[in-house]
């Protein structure tokens, strides 16, 4: 019985709950990738350093606070600063749409044009990202960093295994969720939110029917700026913050929007999970777990590793190319691309 | 008309020899690059050389030493070669000290070096392939290779009593030869290594890595990585999920950041990188900190050294020509004249001039193993109370 606990403990400490932080992450990013798409109709390369922007906004203000002996008690000021950083980030994407992707689609240019050119938007707003914090790594998660650590939960119940839960952790999957639950809500309820579906169904018959489309395109970048700004500050929160890491995270997010179907909320939130939990159990080491479970005269001497972590990528590419060959749409019903 | 024009050009080419010329040396490190923070100093340990031969006016017949600086950008190889080539057949250089990181080493010293027949003296490329590379005689370096770093990791845990390591390293030829040629002596020793898996640098999450570490299990977590990328991810992963409190860190990974970030979490973690103690360290750090840089910062020991040996193997072959003063290097290096120190090049000049012979030893203890490359002298240091503190010299 001990030993199948130690096996459930293991399983939970090293692959589900990281695996679901950054599931969680990275749904949050495939949300706003998918929002684009859907309303705007583009693939915005400038995601992830959409997020990297926010980010470093989001830290400028923390230090602000702190530099003003303003805390959050045990949760990260961070938290506190983000509303703030999604404010500043909002100003960028909205002046960036006026300055470049507005005349654009006046011109009712090609989207594989606006996808080239939301890659040169994403040269400068990494260079902007760099001018304003710089390349160094930079730690701004304060307050409690456990709930519980991998020590105190083994003294605690007396099993060999321990089971660590980091606060930032359980901020990111309670704030996703928030999050979440907030844009369902906007999008399904609001009348604002309906004028962007409809605006995002059928362009023409939206602006028949007296839909500000400049109107439509403003609030959705504000939303893009809010999500991006909250993965990203969740992300360095659990993690740490590099403007180049963030660059490398664009490729998982954009995974995670395909696989569940691009323009499809839902999809993003599912393809999420299934890049982030791809990622780390196929390429996981089941020998810890055998050991528990099986008898000893069956215990592995092997890693009972599927495959080395150096394919993790590989992995989540491979699911991306089987789910666009046999369901180019996604896993839930988004556009085909 | 043309027997005269030849033997007047020769005339002058021996006079030439006799008398005072410009010696350039180049100067290939990445000052720009992963390592940029490490390349001024080195660069300014090979100048610092230059300017104490050309001070003493004892090299061929007075002789002035110049440097030529070439950008090999640590990282990438064809921006390195093509530096290089600038500063051998543009600027004429006799010598280079350099290259800088392992795969652009080995890609100038290939594809310009030896087909043109120039010395190359690498203060920092440890990685083992160099040891056995066919250079002609022109390769050497006065940094160890990493198959020595193995062995002396292996001592340094067989002294602790560590029986199983789990290892991990960054996916480059430095990562993988360093994590190879430990898991090599490591197990030669009879110690078990249960999975020695690469991470990339800077990516977004190590979670993955870090279970199949810890699946794996061991008494502790070799990180074979950089500082400032993939490494302090997968520190600061295994230590969130309680997979692994003790680490062992080579030389990519002991710095000054590693106690900033993780400080006593770390405690009881240990590790090594070259340096060497001694009179010829303390030396060579004093007349860095008067020429008004750091002399402690890694590998600019090892290029003051790296200069020196060119310079002396110059005034021993009598010739600026790679070609034959290429013969001498080993013969400084692991001479059995009067023992040589940093500040001391004048004197060894004056002894060399009068056909005496001398052992450099220089800042880094310098004595040559396989034909080329220093025999490495290691600072094994741990953490305790959240400090790095050093604990020995090997």
């Amino acid at each position: 019985m001990m030993d199948v606990l130690n096996a459930i403990v293991a399983l939970l400490n090293f692959v589900v709950i990281p695996g679901a932080a950054y599931g969680a992450q990275l749904a949050l990013g495939a949300l706003g990738v998918t929002l684009v798409y859907g309303i705007l109709r583009f693939s915005n390369f400038a995601h992830g350093d959409t997020m990297a922007f926010g980010t470093a906004a989001t830290i400028l203000v923390t230090w602000l606070l702190m530099g003003a002996g303003i805390t959050f008690g045990p949760l990260p000021t961070a938290l506190l600063a983000l509303p703030f950083g999604i404010g500043l980030t909002a100003l960028l994407v909205l002046g960036t749409d006026r300055l470049i992707y507005r005349f654009y689609r006046r011109v009712k240019a090609a989207p594989v044009v606006l996808v080239m050119v939301s890659m040169g938007v994403m040269f400068v707003m990494n260079g902007v990202t760099r001018f304003v914090i710089g390349v160094d790594e930079i730690n701004f998660a304060d307050g409690g960093r456990f709930l519980i650590t991998a020590r105190e939960f083994r003294d605690m119940t007396g099993l060999q295994e321990g089971l660590a839960i980091r606060t930032t952790q359980v901020i990111t999957l309670v704030v996703a969720v928030i999050a979440v639950a907030l844009l369902f809500w906007f999008l399904n309820r609001t009348r604002t939110g309906k004028s962007m579906r409809a605006f995002s169904d059928n362009e023409d018959l939206a602006l028949l029917s007296g839909i500000n489309p400049e109107r439509v395109v403003a609030v959705t970048w504000i939303l893009v700026a809010a999500l991006a700004t909250t993965a990203g500050v969740l992300y360095g929160l659990d993690k740490s913050f590099k403007a180049f890491t963030y660059f490398q995270l664009l490729l998982p997010i954009f995974a995670s929007a395909v696989v569940g179907g691009l323009g499809n909320p839902l999809g993003a939130i599912a393809g999420g999970f299934v890049i982030a939990f791809s990622e780390v159990t196929v390429t996981y080491a089941w020998k810890k777990v055998a050991t528990y479970v099986l008898p000893d005269s069956l215990a592995p001497d092997g890693l009972l590793q599927l495959m080395g972590t150096d394919y993790k990528f590989a992995v989540s590419f491979a699911i991306l190319v089987i789910v666009l060959l046999f369901k180019p749409t996604g896993i839930f019903k988004g556009k085909a691309i | 008309m043309k027997k005269l024009l030849l033997a007047s050009t020769a005339a002058f080419a021996l006079a030439g020899a006799a008398h005072a010329e410009d010696i350039k040396i180049g100067i290939s490190v990445g000052f720009t690059g992963p390592l940029e923070s490490l390349a001024p100093q080195m660069a300014a340990g090979a100048e610092l050389a230059f300017k104490e031969v050309t001070d003493s006016g004892l090299l061929l017949g007075g002789s002035t030493v110049s440097s030529v600086r070439a950008d090999s950008t640590c990282i990438d190889a064809a921006a390195a070669t093509a530096a290089v080539e600038r500063i051998v057949t543009s600027d004429k250089v006799r010598g280079i000290v350099g290259g800088m990181c392992s795969g652009e080493t080995i890609a100038s010293l290939n594809n310009v070096a030896i087909p043109n027949g120039v010395v190359m003296i690498s203060p920092s490329a440890t990685s083992p392939a160099l040891t056995s590379l066919e250079a002609n005689g022109l390769f050497f370096r006065t940094s160890p290779s990493d198959a020595r770093q193995g062995v002396v990791m292996t001592e340094i845990m067989q002294e602790r009593g560590i029986k199983s390591v789990a290892v991990t390293y960054t996916n480059n030829d430095y990562g993988k030869g360093l994590a190879d040629s430990f898991q090599a002596a490591f197990e030669a020793a009879g110690g078990k290594v249960t999975i020695n898996a690469p991470h990339e640098d800077g990516k977004a999450d190590y979670s993955a890595e870090v279970a199949a570490l810890a699946a794996a299990g061991g008494e502790l977590l070799v990180v074979a990585g950089y500082v400032d990328q993939g490494g302090s991810g997968i520190i600061r992963a295994a230590l969130d999920t309680g997979a692994f409190d003790t680490f062992e860190f080579p030389d990519g990974m002991v710095s000054q950041a590693l106690e900033d970030r993780f400080g006593a979490e770390i405690n009881g973690s240990f590790g090594q990188n070259p340096a060497s103690a001694g009179e010829g360290r303390d030396r060579y750090v004093e007349m860095a900190t008067a020429a008004g840089f750091d002399g402690t910062s890694a590998f600019s020991a090892e290029s003051y050294d790296a200069a020196a040996l060119i310079l002396l193997a110059m005034a021993k072959a009598k010739s600026s020509d790679p070609a034959v003063y290429k013969a001498e290097v080993l013969n400084i290096a692991n001479g059995d004249g009067e023992v040589i120190l940093p500040g001391q090049l004048a004197k060894a000049l004056e002894i060399i001039n009068a056909g005496g012979s001398v052992n450099y030893e220089g800042a880094t203890a310098v004595t040559f193993v396989n034909g080329r490359e220093s025999a490495g002298s290691y600072r094994e240091i741990e953490f305790k109370d959240g400090k790095l503190e050093v604990v020995k010299y090997r």
